[in-house]
């Protein structure tokens, strides 16, 4: 059962007894809020699907978001190798609210780690930022698509067949892109 | 025996140098006495590089303020008295103000910690308005603003290893440029960019302060082993970049910069008088309407 978790970064920023401020500035700000961050998701047992809400957020800056979004998706296995094992419980991150002047700081962090995430925009459509390749970006679009399902409920909505696309769909849920569950691979909605 | 330092009529970063040449040949511990008697203008870089200098002598030193009674006044807003008066022995009487009296859009502040740099983003923003407007910038260019002088003062709380200040002001460039410009300007005592770079250097390279420079601002080389460091720096260029602004960076005994088609300065100046810490500077021109 995978458990939805919004994630209020102007809250997150309150506890992390930063609230005279709705600026996401700073390493050590980024340190205090991923910190409350991981508290609250270590609170909530199993699969978990954490929407960090920057609706709130005024300014945000390379070290606050490298701290904050890199260090989070790190942590929680966005950049492990393919080779690695994956996490037993894995957490998947959806962003809300990101205005582009915050992708202005985002995007070059993600893309120094090898990183992607999965944007919600205002009217619930979802795209991808950061690394991304082509493939990866066309499996993901197939997946978001279909609404999910098994291998087979995917391919079908693929314009030609595709042998590999099993291992595709693997590889975009250890970048946490995709949700896998054991009746298939899923895209991250929330409702 | 008290050596004088004469500051130059008009103190920007350039004749700043010769303050520096002055200082040069004295040791560290030298009674130094700077003489602003006849300065009738200062940039944000020559007053917040009046007050490190200070915080680089062993002795504290002495100061005569501006005779100009218009001069001793615009710097009395802009803060340099207030923050000089702890780390000079002020010879003269100097004008009182308040914070908040002047037409700067950041008054001279020191940094020394994160709340610092929090504090210095916040009141920027509330005065974001206005320098969008100077710069003819959409009020959309508050954030990138704000974001490299989070950054800029950033590397004084991460890098430094000593405190630092930041100013920024605008000014009506009609002679030199034609059109307003706003400058930011961020000084620091601390170990500089050679020091602070010098674990990352390889046995066989080339490493002085021009090195340790270029090394950070050409390939974002960053203390820290972690290879989400030295976002900063790299993020500060691609703004800098963008507005078609002018970057300055000197530590030590070098200059390095990033020179937009509108300035004729060398990318890189190396041999100049020692000085501890890193001077930023970074002028960002109105823009031309297309």
């Amino acid at each position: 059962m995978l458990q939805l978790m919004p994630l209020d970064l102007r809250k997150a920023l309150a506890r992390a007894e930063c609230d005279l401020y709705s600026n996401l500035v700073t390493r050590a700000t980024g340190r205090a809020v991923r910190s409350q961050l991981e508290t609250m998701l270590r609170d909530m047992p199993g699969q978990r699907l954490a929407v960090l809400d920057f609706t709130h957020v005024g300014v945000l800056d390379f070290s606050c978001a490298d701290e904050i979004v890199a260090q989070l998706l790190l942590r929680f296995g966005a950049g492990l190798p393919a080779h690695a094992p994956a996490l037993p419980t894995p957490s998947y991150f959806m962003f809300r609210g990101l205005a582009e002047a915050h992708l202005e700081a985002l995007e070059p962090v993600l893309e120094r780690h090898g990183l992607a995430l999965v944007a919600e925009g205002p009217d619930g459509s979802m795209q991808l930022i950061g690394m991304v390749e082509p493939d990866e970006h066309s499996t993901w679009q197939l997946v978001v698509a279909s609404g999910g399902g098994d291998v087979d409920a995917i391919a079908s909505f693929a314009a030609e067949a595709r042998m590999d696309l099993h291992d595709r769909l693997v590889a975009l849920a250890r970048r946490r892109l995709v949700i896998q569950t054991a009746a298939g691979f899923h895209p991250l909605q929330h409702h | 025996m008290t050596t004088i330092l004469t500051v130059p009529p008009s103190l920007d970063d350039g004749t700043f140098e010769s303050l520096l040449q002055q200082m040069a040949p004295l040791a560290a511990d030298a009674k130094v006495l700077v003489d602003a008697r006849h300065t009738r203008w200062a940039s944000p870089y020559g007053l917040i590089g009046l007050l490190t200098l200070a915080q680089s002598r062993a002795d504290t030193p002495q100061f005569i303020p501006p005779e100009d009674p218009n001069t001793a006044s615009y710097w009395a807003r802009s803060g340099f008295f207030r923050n000089a008066e702890k780390l000079y022995e002020m010879m003269r009487p100097v004008p009182r103000s308040r914070t908040g009296d002047s037409n700067y859009f950041l008054e001279i502040t020191p940094i020394a910690k994160t709340e610092d740099v929090q504090h210095v983003v916040q009141h920027i923003q509330e005065r974001s308005a206005a320098i969008m407007e100077t710069l003819g910038f959409p009020p959309s260019g508050a954030i990138g603003f704000s974001v490299v002088l989070s950054e800029s003062c950033q590397n004084i709380i991460e890098h430094a290893d000593g405190p630092g200040w930041v100013a920024v002001q605008n000014y009506d460039w009609k002679k030199r440029l034609g059109r307003r410009v706003v400058v930011i300007a961020v000084t620091d005592c601390g170990i500089g960019f050679r020091q602070s770079l010098a674990p990352k250097r390889g046995s066989s390279d080339r490493w002085d302060d021009g090195a340790a420079l270029e090394s950070a601002l050409s390939r974002g080389t960053s203390r820290f082993h972690d290879p989400g460091r030295g976002q900063g720096l790299a993020g500060i260029k691609r703004y800098v970049a963008k507005w078609g602004a002018k970057l300055t960076i000197r530590s030590g005994t070098a200059r390095i910069g990033i020179i937009p088609a509108w300035d004729d300065e060398l990318a890189l100046i190396e041999h100049l008088p020692p000085f501890p810490g890193a001077q930023m500077q970074i002028i960002i021109p109105q823009a031309v309407a297309s």
